[in-house]
């Protein structure tokens, strides 16, 4: 009887050290070689998986580092600048800092200016929409407000505005890794750089209409009047398509063009509130 | 015994209240808007510049490339602008505005009611007068029908079919046609045969119209013995190419393939009236019978109409847009679309439209999926839509690629039989578009 017990105890053990032994020696054999500094570096990353950088997740980015020759092209949105440091810490090279940027809204045509001339019953979904028909509005161009950007982000940053019926966009939260300029399909949302003391200005409207058409459709878009480009100072500003754009990189924050655009389609963000200038009568008054 | 196709249909209830409505003349308004995209393909390119007198039928764009269709003025008068205006989506498109003035048609065009029996056109002759004169498929794809006519070379043409089933509830244009021109739709499809050089023709009537296919069949035996009136069950999608084939011919046209791969054409009734009108008595497809219909109306009209009517002066013939009517589609309630635009004007595959009350048109509130197959049963491409959906919502196209989302016809059984109310046919066509666009962009073999 002890035999029988003693028999098996050590067949089974024998049988599991061969094993053991072969599964050493096949690991051995198709070792796949992998670099450590690939681990160090995904540490360092946020791991939200969230694509922003342009790789798979954030175990493909911390390859792409790994074996790439310097970080220029390589930039992780979510971590942004200190993340970018740690990861040329881990690797031993240096890395230029980049500006900080930010999604913005260019589409400014709430309920109040933007009328609507027919209701929308279909499946809740902006690129359904927009693959049907030209929306809801007289503008072809404009926010469709069925929240494709609200669903695609990871971080909570865009909310519909009930009141306006357009996303905001928390600026707090926003780490512009670009799903939301992905995923619309009107093209309205574009990744603009923060700014000094996070002020920014930008045209708020993507409308290509000719002036006439465009002001019709909604009270606020863009309608190609040159005004701003020839207030601009730093040339900052050019028109195609009867649309203005204003080059980030050129744009000093004078505010010159926010007060001449006739439809205010140019928006400033994080300014102080103007302070109306006191007349002269007001000032010989004091 | 009455035929039908084989798999998935549904049965809805037909509502064909316009059916006693004869057809009548729409009068001509003081400004038409004729759009140079009423067709599937590229555009035409106006001819006439503003200022020009134009006559009605006269040639006013020409078509570009290989898949486009001419386009004639439905009025006479001048040009008074080329312009991009608003289409029933709200897209802008090249319009041609022609100020009405009189009726004075081209000399060309024979305008007496006198029926022209003998073909005398070559089917060379032929296919170039259809081409020439604009005709194209009225069946609600608008493709152009010339182009149908013309097999590839290595294909051959053993059959035509002639689609008189008119399957979406409401629409009643093709019968009023099939009651009141038969013989013209009968010479149509004789000249269509004698295009395509085929030897048998089969003409397929749903058998809801007892009178059109008592009159048609009559008809036929009389003097068109090659053509033979086929009677078939009421069930929806009938209409559909790839059904019809099935339903007369047992036929199965492949994926992604063509009826032609069959060896059938398929060309609807008002395209046969269509090909008489250009053929036998000259005249270019500038008007189409057009179904005014819906519940909340007190009077269901079917109107000639010229190509080019703004739709708001329609609704105006009508007595003004229904208080209760909330929606007004362009087409039948299936597979027509809803008109975004009042501003917009009819083309010429404008086949109805139709007005809906809120209780009519609302959509029940979406619930969850209970795997209840009652999609995979209607639906007559043998899909299964519930899955597809649930791919399309996470945008999984290379499984959609494998569960054949390019088959579907966006027929809309699966969304009318869902207990659930999702809206199956939205997902499903996006992500039809973006597959076929894959499918097409990879090199062919």
């Amino acid at each position: 009887m002890i035999s029988t017990i003693i028999f098996t105890i050590l067949s089974l053990t024998l049988l599991g050290l061969i094993l053991a032994w072969i599964l050493y020696l096949v690991a051995q054999k198709f070792k796949v070689q992998e670099d450590p500094r690939i681990d160090n570096v995904e540490e360092v990353l946020p791991g939200a998986n969230c694509g922003g950088c342009g790789f798979a997740g954030c175990r493909a980015f911390a390859e792409a580092c790994v074996k790439a020759e310097d970080l220029d092209t390589l930039f992780c949105p979510v971590g942004g600048n200190d993340t970018m440091k740690s990861v040329a810490g881990c690797l031993g090279m240096t890395v230029a800092e980049k500006a900080k940027q930010v999604a913005v809204i260019r589409c400014n045509g709430n309920c109040d200016v933007r009328e609507k001339v027919n209701h929308y019953d279909g499946y809740s979904s902006c690129a359904v929409m927009a693959s049907l028909y030209a929306g809801d509005t007289g503008c072809k161009y404009g926010c469709l407000g069925q929240g494709d950007c609200v669903t695609v982000c990871n971080f909570d940053a865009i909310k519909m505005d009930p009141r306006t019926g357009l996303p905001e966009v928390d600026e707090d939260k926003c780490t512009a890794c670009g799903a939301c300029v992905k995923a619309c399909p009107k093209s309205i949302i574009e990744l603009r750089n923060m700014g000094p003391k996070n002020r920014r200005i930008f045209v708020s409207c993507v409308n290509k209409d000719k002036g006439g058409v465009a002001k019709k459709a909604c009270d606020v878009a863009c309608i190609g009047c040159y005004k701003c480009v020839k207030a601009c100072p730093f040339d900052a500003i050019t028109i195609t398509d009867n649309l203005a754009y204003i080059d980030y990189n050129k744009c000093k924050l004078c505010r010159k063009c926010v007060t001449e655009c006739p439809t205010h389609a140019i928006w400033e963000v994080n300014f102080p509130v103007r302070v109306p200038r006191k007349t002269e009568s007001e000032k010989n008054e004091q | 015994m009455s035929k039908t196709f084989s798999i998935g249909g549904i049965h809805p209830h037909d509502h064909k209240i316009s059916i006693n409505a004869a057809i009548e003349d729409f009068p001509i308004m003081d400004m038409a808007y004729i759009s140079v995209s009423q067709h599937l393909g590229a555009p035409a390119e106006p001819v006439v510049a503003k200022g020009d007198k134009v006559k009605t039928g006269q040639l006013v764009a020409k078509s570009t490339g290989f898949i486009s269709a001419n386009i004639h003025s439905s009025v006479s008068g001048t040009v008074t602008s080329i312009e991009m205006l608003p289409d029933i989506f709200g897209h802008l498109v090249k319009h041609i505005v022609i100020k009405v003035e009189g009726d004075e048609w081209e000399e060309s065009i024979d305008r007496t009611a006198q029926i022209v029996r003998e073909i005398k056109l070559s089917p060379k002759e032929i296919i170039e007068r259809i081409a020439q004169h604009g005709v194209v498929g009225l069946g609600g794809a608008a493709f152009p029908t010339h182009i149908k006519l013309t097999p590839p070379p290595n294909k051959k043409a053993e059959y035509l079919l002639v689609n008189g089933s008119e399957c979406e509830p409401y629409l009643t244009s093709d019968y009023r046609i099939m009651l009141e021109e038969p013989e013209q739709i009968l010479i149509g499809v004789k000249i269509m045969m004698k295009a395509l050089g085929v030897e048998a023709s089969f003409f397929g009537i749903e058998e809801n119209k007892p009178e059109a296919i008592k009159i048609m069949s009559r008809l036929a035996s009389a003097s068109y013995p090659e053509i033979k009136i086929v009677s078939l069950k009421k069930r929806y999608p009938q209409g559909g190419e790839k059904q019809l084939i099935d339903a007369i011919l047992k036929r199965r046209v492949p994926s992604m393939g063509l009826p032609i791969d069959t060896g059938v054409v398929v060309q609807n009734v008002g395209t046969a009236l269509a090909v008489y009108e250009a053929v036998q008595k000259n005249k270019p497809l500038f008007e189409g019978i057009v179904t005014v219909t819906g519940e909340c109306m007190s009077e269901q009209r079917n109107f000639r109409l010229r190509v080019g009517t703004n739709l708001e002066r329609v609704m105006f013939a009508i007595g003004g847009f229904p208080k209760d009517a909330v929606k007004l589609i362009s087409g039948g309630p299936m597979m027509g679309k809803a008109v975004s635009r009042m501003d917009a004007a009819s083309v010429k595959s404008t086949s109805a439209f139709l007005l809906l009350t809120q209780e009519e048109t609302k959509r029940g509130e979406e619930g969850s999926c209970i795997r209840c197959a009652k999609c995979v049963d209607a639906c007559p491409m043998g899909l299964e839509p519930y899955l597809l959906n649930r791919l399309s919502r996470a945008g999984r196209l290379e499984e959609l690629e494998e569960n054949m989302v390019h088959d579907c016809i966006e027929c809309g059984c699966c969304m009318y039989s869902c207990p659930a109310n999702i809206p199956l046919v939205d997902t499903i066509r996006f992500s039809k578009a973006q597959v076929i666009k894959i499918i097409r962009s990879r090199p062919k073999k």
